[in-house]
């Protein structure tokens, strides 16, 4: 048997549906239809009741899911892409962000942002937001890279008590199958060595994974030995693991698919400035997408956000310095 | 709901017109008095605020209620134990009727550790989700669909029966969240009752500056639910409009929309003069103090004489004193003791950058 990135996001829920009364999901289209990407596909009929479609109002969806975690629920909140998010942002950082921290009751309430780009997508149907909610106190952001991952840290972000921001990868939706789902997941918030080596660490998360997994055969073609750290859990950040990787290699190169202004690669390479100079032999890197919107035609959506190739060239930089 | 705490029958003076033995007050006349004395409790509350915030003792705004006591009393006191309420800045009364100790109220708004914000927010933001009164964010509309998410996970949950009320400025109907919050309870068809207080001003701005409809109560159908229209400085109308439209909403006919038109009989916060009100909105029906117009009432129907309004005042002067004296003794919060985390999850705490050692 094998699964898809996508199924396991469907079987997850299953499961947390069976296993946990108090659980439900709410969101566009995630009713019958089974949503706009068959993540919910069959829920509707299996948990009658506890797939409930939601009008088009990220704002109110969000604010009811804050309120059913009040009376003690466990909503999923399913934002048809995550670009849709941003009209319910208010509720997500200003509502459930504050909630555990201004009253002492918790918020638990997943919220799953289909992400990322897919040739095609174009400005509005593309982006990687996690930036954004990292940035505000009192959420947790995790961005899964592989099937695992994405079926082991969704089940535990339904039982967590804090509003977990759920980054999904649209592209890997259909195309990234693994033969059969975890037995046991990885320990909370740990980030992962998805590929041992010692010349220079690569830090990424989500889809990247994948292309720096990629660039890092390029380069092994050329006799280097190139570190990949999976974060998977955006916020908290490992930076113990990402620190020791450093340690071992003497160089970083974080690469993320959202913007370069601020945000995730950013923080790694000043936590790692900040801690960890004196383990870096050469200045720390990154790179991102292009500093504009997300283009539509697929010529140019490949050159925007970094692939193996660009990765592979970035690092190669970095290695001759 | 209650009585007004602590405001004891004993300490009524004696003497007055009220009536005697054998003359038994009405439910109207008993429900009267009762909201009636929590709408002083909440001028008198509101008094005290501002001495303090004139003395320099509270951190912040102060934004008072004065000239919408008997809308907000009436909404408190229409609800039931078990019900959710969440109140907006003018909602004093309202909270006191809900369930609110004037104690909790001064913690709050004194940024004491011990309220139930404990220092970390002040002011109107401040409830108890766990009882059903919710502490407002700031951000207008935005609590309305929190509310109907509680009516939602109580139908989920098998436990259908309670009414949950949000409350709203007119300047508050011209968000998105208002629009989205009652059309998404109007889909589910949940019991909430969304009161709109028009008092004629969002901060500065008047209300042809917010809105073109002739009545913010046409909007009902449009969302497909019922609406309703009060005079918000006649407590009788407003208590029998509330018990309606709660009852209503309890009976299984959907949301509620209620519209009391009144005037903000104060600034927007008490750092504000209000000079730019209407004079002639002052001098018309609108700008009647509510207040005044419940004493009338009492004692027009002889629900009340001058010495029970005198009485109720002093009980809560004296109240309000007591508490303040309590709370007043309060230690301040302490940054050491604070724990500085956003998160409940223990162990997913970003711990960047480390504390100093
Ligand atoms: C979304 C949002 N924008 C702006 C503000 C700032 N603000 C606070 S109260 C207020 C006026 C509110 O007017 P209204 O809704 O009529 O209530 P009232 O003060 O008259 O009771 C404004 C603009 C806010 N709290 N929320
Ligand atoms: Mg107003």
């Amino acid at each position: 048997m094998s699964v898809t990135y996508l199924e396991a996001i469907r079987l997850a829920q299953a499961r947390v549906l069976a296993e946990d009364p108090r659980v439900f999901i709410y969101g566009q289209d995630v009713g019958a239809f089974g949503g706009a990407f068959k993540a919910t596909k069959n829920l509707a009929e299996q948990f009658p009741g506890r797939v409930i479609d939601a009008p088009i109002s990220e704002d109110a969806i969000v604010g009811a899911a804050i309120g059913a975690a009040i009376e003690g629920l466990r909503p999923i909140v399913e934002i048809q892409f995550a670009d849709f998010s941003m009209p319910g942002f208010n509720q997500i950082v200003n509502q459930a962000a504050t909630l555990y921290w201004r009253t002492g009751v918790p918020c638990p309430l997943v919220i799953r942002l289909p992400s990322g780009g897919t040739s095609g997508g174009g400005p509005f149907h593309s982006q990687c937001l996690e930036a954004l909610y990292a940035h505000m106190p009192g959420l947790l952001v995790m961005a899964p890279g592989t099937v695992e991952d994405v079926y082991s840290m969704l089940i535990e972000a339904v039982a967590l008590d804090d509003p977990v921001i759920f980054c999904e990868h649209k592209l890997l939706y259909y195309h990234l199958k693994a033969d059969r789902l975890p037995e046991a997941a990885l320990p909370a918030g740990k980030a992962r060595i998805a590929r041992p080596g010692r010349d220079m660490t690569l830090v990424t998360y989500s889809a990247m994974v994948h292309e720096a997994l990629a660039a890092a055969e390029e380069l092994a073609a050329e006799g280097y030995q190139i570190e990949v750290v999976d974060l998977r859990v955006l916020k908290p950040l490992d930076t113990d693991t990402v620190m020791a990787s450093v340690a071992r290699t003497g160089r970083l190169l974080a690469v993320g698919e959202a913007w370069p202004w601020g945000g995730v690669t950013a923080e790694i390479v000043a936590r790692v400035a900040a801690e960890g100079l004196h383990l870096l032999d050469a200045p720390p890197q990154r790179i991102n997408a292009k500093d504009t919107p997300i283009p539509y035609h697929p010529n140019l959506w490949a050159a925007h956000r970094p692939t193996a190739r660009s990765i592979a060239a970035a690092a190669r930089r970095a290695l001759q310095t | 709901m209650d009585d007004p705490i602590q405001c004891s029958t004993e300490s009524r003076p004696s003497g007055g017109g009220a009536p005697g033995p054998g003359q038994a007050l009405s439910m109207e006349a008993d429900r009267c008095r009762s909201a009636y004395r929590w709408m002083v409790l909440a001028r008198v509350l509101d008094d005290k605020l501002a001495s303090l915030y004139r003395g320099g003792k509270i951190h912040g705004g102060v934004f008072l209620s004065r000239g919408q006591e008997a809308l907000s009393a009436a909404i408190g006191v229409a609800l039931q134990r078990g019900d959710i309420f969440a109140p907006l800045i003018r909602d004093t009364a309202g909270r006191l009727a809900f369930g609110e100790t004037v104690a909790e109220a001064l913690r709050t708004c004194l940024g004491s550790p011990l309220g139930p914000m404990r220092a970390r927010d002040g002011n109107v933001h401040r409830g108890r989700p766990r009882d059903g009164l919710l502490p407002m964010i700031s951000h207008l509309g935005a609590m309305i669909a929190v509310v109907n998410g509680m009516l939602l996970a109580r139908r989920l949950q098998g436990r259908p029966g309670s009414v949950g009320a949000a409350c709203l400025g007119d300047g508050g109907t011209s968000t998105g969240s208002f629009h989205e919050g009652i059309n998404q309870a109007a889909i589910e068809r949940l019991p909430l009752v969304l009161v709109i207080a028009d008092n004629q001003y969002a901060y500065s701005t008047p209300t042809c500056r917010q809105f073109a409809c002739q009545s913010l109560v046409d909007r009902a159908v449009g969302y497909g639910v019922q609406g309703h229209l009060a005079d918000g400085t006649d407590l009788l109308e407003c208590m029998r409009v509330l018990a309606d439209a709660v009852g209503r909403a309890r009976s299984g006919q959907g949301p509620q929309m209620v519209v009391a038109r009144l005037l903000r009989l104060c600034g927007h916060g008490e750092h504000d003069d209000a000079s730019y009100v209407d004079p002639a909105l002052k001098e018309s029906e609108l700008g009647r103090d509510c207040l005044q117009v419940a004493e009338e009432i009492l004692i027009g129907r002889g629900w009340a004489t001058t010495a029970d309004l005198a009485g109720w005042r002093h009980d809560a002067q004296a109240q309000i004193e007591a508490a303040l004296a309590e709370v007043q003794r309060d230690p301040q919060p302490d940054p050491y003791q604070e724990t500085w985390t956003a998160i409940a999850s223990e162990g997913l705490r970003d711990g960047y950058p480390a504390p100093p050692a």
